[in-house]
């Protein structure tokens, strides 16, 4: 896997050379602003539907094992 | 029954809507065929029940029933889509058994339009590849050559339509996945603008490329799928439509338009076979009054080196969300860190790991202006080349892949000769461009063999979709490709 | 030793009171049922995209223009990277280098930036002690996952554990005044993290930096600041260096305890979200939310200042409270001769006592009091006609029945003894009664005379003029 990485980064180094220093980047390909959403209330989904797909529901909620102990000082 | 099975989309949905054909029977006679299918092509196909629980409560229409354009047609959709109580994985085993608990939105536009959903189909992994070889659900086998890979990652979408599995899908094109496989398999393939279709409910892969579209045996079949499908969503708000819709397309000759011919072309690396068939169709376009130039697009060469660190980068955080808290598969384990970590390592195949960890490391601390910085400059450069293409040309002409469909298990150990495979298709993509790929005839691979496929890319300017298929269809008319692959495989 | 002085800034999160979330429609929650608000896009759900909530626009705007900001004419969200499971896409949409508004001022503090971003999910952790160490599992209630939040960092322009208190309530009364949030920090609606460092007198560098996190009230802000300025006092002095950490406070004990998690400090991968299109706000957006706004405490502090003469101890009382400025000034609008400072010593003073009693003991939270009435006890008060002891009996009536006061005084017989001969009289019963008290003050202890003042008002219940009394008692006996 570290060999295909490194050879594909290094195709991708190729625009490295590139001269882009005035060039503005493209973070939106659409050209549009202030998409917004009424603050209208949506019915929520019922919570059996969405507990129904965790791997672990308990409680009504949704389980994950915890984190290991953070040090404390 | 093969006679509905030999009719298009359009000449389908004609018939159903003037009464002359049951749309149930014509929906029957594909699930049928559907059934048939020894390719890979689908990871679920529906049966004798609807095609899956309406939008959250909402009735749609049954399968088959209503009497929109698209009313009694059935349609096979990429299992990145997600379809309410249907399973869907993106070809993942992390979403293994998942069952959305919504509809996208581009399945619910073809259930208003009366179609039906008829299979779920297969894909490369979170629609990263060109071969449909990363699949976690094995790969799909090219219906003219079952020794060869039909593209991805749309592979399952583009097998079907073409072995006659389903009389047309809907797929996702991010750097070429639906252009790419539409072409190894002989088909039309469609990428439209980016915002022309919703991508409410299309699993992400990369948010500011990913574009769903129709995967069809004809440009009209494209055309007709594209009007259903396209339109703003409110709940996506990168989606605009396409101003004035889409109609069937008509035109009957090339007079007057300009074709553009990038001479970065004059590269290595495409097959002689596809060179050759490229050339042919050009002099069509000459023969039925297309204009032909050379234009420079410099930037186009860094496509690839672009796309493979702006679509990784999103990937990664599209892909960050599959943790196992709240759906899909965990892998068991006694503290977070170590259930995360065993859970997207089992899940995940090798080439979206590979991915993620590029992505990673592009959006790094240190490492993001060189790499995700400069990428996105490199988009703005590829976007100019084009303007500046269009602002004298009406379309941008290439092969769609440097290759016909190569054999199962060339390239999949060297992940950078299966990105150069895609060339072509990214700088389309980066631009948010719309492009059609169509059959434009059949080549012998490099390595010897019976012909495949050849496809040929036509690319317009943003939201030019209906001068694009006008344009296809005429072309298509005059080359007039009615190849289709034999029983055994062998066109 | 040189001396050292205290560098504060102050990172605030609030909570917006819109209906819906922050990227779906899903309604905000109040301590309900877990999981009961939620839906595939705030549960990050294969495939569903985010669309902003337009009133939390809003809302962020008037907060930036109330802070004197310079609102951004082009801002984006950017994706926030980190996996837990409170974070159900492994990223937060927030706003990174390109904020909604930046550069603004309240009272002495600059703010540095203000920006939109959402809320996470709730987190239960069940095990032995309950507590993050050594629990077992981890709940998580996602109602609160999507919640509109406004971030507001400040400039280190602090300078106490005192002064950052009552800079951060004028922010949360700035705040509410403008009906985009509860503010209420025991309820998590407002959230105040601190920055704190320590540097030499008259130095302009800035020392190594802790973050306090964790103080959720004014109380505990203060206190956790306080005692991190000691800590950060006594290693200077001892010449060691202050390390750049988290700090989190306890409320049980009010110390702090470092956490110092296993892996190195976070790199967020910050990108502009792809999901999200620019905000770029529009003349028509921003003088919306420069007209919604209302007279924020700070200018009207000044207003009652300058204008009507109000001493500042009054204007900062009324301007602390919004119902109670409204009030005061409805008032000095209906007819009567009192001066500006009398009506505020009243609706500060008499006024809000009355309100409180009659809230804590007879529950009543709206006051049959209005304006036109307590303007009319003042001038009954001003001629005279009640005296001031009478007004304070009067005003709990008022609060709780309403009524003309004017009637309620006939009726309950309040009115003040105006007639001289009956007073005078009693004064006189009043001083045979007490003569061990005329006495002295006949012989110059003038404190003795409150004991007989106190039996004249006992005999007349109150309504008797004091200063009338006093002076016919020094009087009597001169």
């Amino acid at each position: 896997m570290a060999g295909e990485l490194s050879g594909i980064l290094d195709h991708v180094d190729r625009i490295a050379a590139l001269d882009l220093d005035d060039v503005p980047p493209t973070s939106h390909v659409v050209d549009l602003k202030n998409v917004l959403r009424p603050d209208e209330p949506r019915p929520s989904w019922p919570r059996e539907t969405m507990l129904d797909a965790a791997p672990d529901p308990a409680e009504g909620a949704f389980r994950a094992p915890s984190p290991a102990a953070e040090t404390e000082v | 029954m093969s006679e509905l099975l030999g009719l298009t989309v359009a000449e389908a949905a004609a018939r159903i809507s003037a009464g002359e054909i049951p749309g149930a029977e014509y929906t029957e006679a594909w699930r049928e065929a559907a059934a048939g299918d020894e390719l890979n092509a689908y990871l679920w196909r529906a049966d004798d029940r609807t095609s899956g629980t309406p939008p959250n409560g909402e009735d749609s229409g049954t399968f088959g029933g209503g009497d929109g354009p698209l009313a009694g047609v059935p349609v096979a959709v990429k299992d990145i889509f997600c379809a309410e109580g249907i399973p869907t994985t993106a070809g993942s085993r992390i979403l293994e058994g998942y069952r959305p608990p919504y509809t996208a939105t581009a399945v619910r536009r073809l259930h208003d339009a009366g179609a039906g959903v008829l299979g779920k189909t297969n894909m490369d992994e979170f629609a990263m590849g060109s071969s449909n070889e990363n699949s976690a659900y094995g790969p799909v086998l090219n219906p003219w050559d079952r020794g060869r890979v039909p593209g991805g990652s749309s592979g399952g979408s583009a097998a079907a339509v073409a072995a006659g599995l389903a009389p047309c899908a809907i797929g996702t094109d991010t750097g070429g996945s639906i252009r790419q496989p539409a072409s190894l398999c002989g088909i039309v393939g469609l990428k439209p603008t980016y915002g022309a279709i919703s991508r409410y409910g299309m699993i992400a892969f990369a948010s500011s490329l990913d574009q769903c579209g129709p995967l069809t045996r004809d440009v009209t079949d494209a055309a007709l799928l594209l009007s259903a499908l396209q339109g703003h969503d409110p709940c996506d708000s990168t989606s605009v439509g396409i101003e004035g819709g889409i109609a069937a397309p008509s035109r009957e000759d090339l007079s007057g338009l300009r074709f553009a011919v990038p001479s970065e072309l004059a590269r290595d690396g495409i097959e002689p076979g596809v060179r050759a068939v490229f050339e042919a169709t050009l002099e069509t376009i000459e023969r039925l009054g297309g204009e032909l130039s050379e234009a420079s697009l410099p930037h186009t060469e860094h496509g690839i080196s672009a796309y493979y660190v702006l679509a990784p980068a999103e990937a990664s955080t599209n892909l960050a969300r599959y943790d196992g808290v709240r759906y899909g598969m965990r892998a068991e384990a006694g503290e977070l860190v170590e259930m995360y970590e065993g859970t997207r390592a089992e899940g995940f195949g090798d080439e979206v790991k590979r991915r993620i960890m590029l992505g990673t490391y592009a959006l790094s601390s240190g490492y993001y202006d060189a790499y995700y910085g400069r990428a996105q400059r490199v988009r703005t450069k590829i976007a100019a080349d084009f303007a500046a293409a269009f602002s004298e040309f009406d379309f941008v002409v290439t092969p769609t892949s440097p290759s016909v469909a190569f054999n199962l298990g060339e390239k999949t150990d060297d992940p950078l000769a299966m990105y150069l495979n895609d060339f072509f298709t990214v700088p389309m993509s980066l631009a948010g461009l719309p492009a059609i790929s169509i059959p434009a005839g059949l080549a012998e691979p490099e390595g010897g063999g019976p012909r495949l496929p050849v496809g040929f890319q036509i690319a317009a300017p943003a939201f030019g979709e209906q001068t694009l298929l006008e344009a296809a269809f005429a072309l298509e008319r005059e080359i007039g490709f009615d190849a289709r692959p034999g029983k055994d495989g062998d066109g | 030793m040189a001396e050292l002085e205290p560098v504060i800034g102050l990172e605030i999160h609030v909570q917006l009171s819109t209906r819906t979330k922050m990227f779906c429609g899903c309604e905000l929650s109040f301590g309900d049922e877990p999981n009961v608000h939620t839906c595939p896009v705030c549960l990050a759900h294969p495939g569903v995209l985010p669309v902003p909530n337009e009133r939390a626009i809003r809302y962020a705007l008037q907060i930036a223009v109330a802070l004197e900001c310079e609102v951004a004419p082009r801002s984006i969200f950017h994706r926030k990277n980190y996996f837990y499971p409170d974070n159900p896409k492994a990223y937060q949409i927030s706003q990174y280098d390109v904020p909604l508004a930046t550069g603004g001022r309240l009272g002495d503090v600059r703010i540095h930036r203000v920006h939109l971003e959402e809320d996470a999910a709730k987190t239960i952790h069940v095990g032995e002690s309950g507590r993050i160490h050594g629990s077992a599992a981890s709940l998580v209630d996602f109602n609160r996952a999507g919640t509109p939040l406004v971030e507001i960092v400040t400039e280190p322009d602090l300078r106490g554990a005192a002064e950052a208190a009552e800079w951060a309530k004028l922010l949360r009364t700035t705040v509410r005044q403008l009906g985009v949030s509860d503010v209420n920090m025991e309820e998590g609606s407002l959230r105040v993290d601190a920055n704190v460092s320590v540097r030499p007198a008259g130095s302009d560098e800035l020392g190594v930096k802790t973050e306090l996190k964790n103080m959720n009230s004014f109380r505990f802000l203060e206190r956790g600041v306080e005692a991190e300025l000691a800590r950060q006092r006594e290693l200077t002095d001892a010449g060691e260096p202050v390390v750049q950490e988290t700090l989190h406070f306890h409320p049980g004990d009010g110390t702090l305890t470092a956490l110092r998690s296993k892996e190195e400090a976070h790199d967020y991968r910050y990108l502009p979200e792809p999901d999200l299109v620019p905000l770029a706000p529009t003349e028509a957006m921003l003088s919306d939310a420069r007209e919604s706004l209302p007279e924020l405490p700070a200018a009207r502090i000044a207003r009652y200042e300058t204008e009507l003469k109000v001493s500042s101890e009054s204007a900062a009382l009324l301007a602390a409270d919004p119902g109670a400025a409204a009030y005061f000034e409805q008032v000095l609008e209906e007819p009567g001769g009192a001066d500006a400072q009398t009506v505020a010593n009243w609706v500060t003073g008499e006024l809000t006592a009355a309100l409180r009693q009659a809230r804590e003991k007879d529950g009543v939270d709206e006051p049959s009091l209005d304006p036109g009435s307590l303007a009319t006890v003042i001038e009954l008060v001003r001629t005279k006609a009640i005296s001031h002891g009478s007004a304070k009996q009067l005003l709990p009536t008022l609060v709780l029945e309403g009524g003309d006061p004017v009637e309620v005084v006939e009726r309950e017989g309040l009115t003040q003894i105006s007639d001289s001969s009956e007073l005078e009289g009693i004064v006189d019963a009043a001083l045979e009664a007490n003569p061990e008290a005329a006495e002295q003050v006949r012989s110059g202890n003038g404190k003795a005379i409150g004991a007989i003042v106190g039996a004249v008002m006992k005999k007349t219940k109150g309504r008797a003029d004091g200063g009338e009394v006093n002076r016919l008692i020094k009087e009597r006996l001169s």
